[in-house]
């Protein structure tokens, strides 16, 4: 499958995708610039980690104006899959690709850790291969990753499944003590309506392989690249 | 013609850098701080002679760009009418 990383300015974590994709998945991977106009044919687009624009104004919101965000728009609305990681999530979140905002973590700090989370949907894209409820443990790197929304919106958003991630325990509950950047709901990742676009704040891409000492992040790229190969129901049909 | 742009955390969102000012403030001596919400401003010089136009502009600037509506609000003031761009820079 042909995949496209998009490099931004200031996107730290796109060779590490790219590394990923190509050399652990064998697939054609390939680097989109934030000029690009055209996605040359790819069907998974990544957009990674790191400090795009230098996070000017707020995080994301510069990148989510660049000329391939409006060839990835159209690409999403086409029911196409569009995963964005970290910074890549807050440029979907400002894109409005995804729904709600991220603000300051609420204790202040850059958290650099591991984090468990709950998979609260396994019939994603991106998400087969992982069980409903299963524990995962994923690195988090950023300042400004505390997930908002209107009460009424987080309301809508659980009703219609949108949570795809939970910060949790290591035994699968929710505990704020381990919801270490105060995201509301614990919101870990969300999706769109219809599942093709996914943005979640840890980092999968630096838990794919087993020399790593950790691998539960890879479970995702090789669900995304298998769902590539099958059209994706939408979440309606598919719940 | 110059406006200001004021962007400050929404009332009913819990605002993490306003109050660990607020509690900085506390601690220097400042107790009668109730609540601080940080925010950011932004000076904006326009090239235009109808201040309900600009004004009009400025707000359509915020939606798209500047404010994030989820989590902020805003207040846009036009400081300064009279004046080109190039005055302003003098």
């Amino acid at each position: 499958m042909k995949c496209g990383v998009v490099v931004f300015p200031g996107s730290n974590c796109d060779h590490d995708v790219y590394h990923v994709l190509k050399h652990v998945l064998g697939q054609d991977a390939t680097f989109l610039w934030h000029q690009d106009t055209s996605l040359k044919g790819c069907e998974l687009i990544v957009l990674p980690g790191g400090w795009s624009y230098g996070d000017y104004l707020r995080g994301g919101a510069l990148a989510a104006l660049s000329p391939v965000m409006a060839a990835v728009k159209r690409h999403a609305e086409a029911g196409g899959l569009v995963l964005g990681i970290c910074n890549g999530f807050q440029v979907l979140v400002e894109a409005g690709l995804l729904p709600g905002a991220m603000r300051r973590n609420e204790r202040l700090r850059f958290e650099c850790r591991d984090v468990f989370l709950r998979v609260e949907r396994d019939d994603l894209p991106y998400t087969r291969g992982y069980r409903k409820g299963q524990v995962i443990r994923m690195p988090i790197a950023h300042g400004e990753g505390n997930y908002e929304n209107t009460g009424p919106e987080l309301d809508r958003l659980e009703a219609s499944g949108a949570v795809a991630f939970r910060y949790v325990s290591p035994r699968g509950e929710l505990d704020a003590e381990f919801n270490f950047n105060g995201s509301a709901r614990a919101i870990a990742g969300v999706c769109n309506p219809g599942g093709n676009v996914l943005g979640l704040m840890p980092h999968p891409e630096r838990c794919a392989e087993e020399v790593l000492g950790n691998s539960d992040g890879l479970p995702l790229f090789q669900s995304a690249v298998a769902a590539a190969a099958r059209p994706f129901q939408s979440a309606g049909g598919a719940r | 013609m110059r406006a200001k742009i004021i962007v400050y955390p929404r009332r009913e969102i819990l605002d993490p850098q306003g109050k660990a000012i607020c509690d900085a403030l506390h601690r220097v001596g400042f107790e009668q701080v109730k609540d601080v919400r940080a925010g950011k401003s932004f000076q904006v010089e326009l090239d235009a002679a109808d201040p309900a136009g600009a004004e009009q502009a400025l707000r359509e600037m915020c939606r798209k760009l500047l404010v994030n509506a989820v989590v902020e609000d805003f207040e846009v003031e036009i400081v300064r009418t009279e004046g080109t761009r190039a005055e302003a820079a003098q």
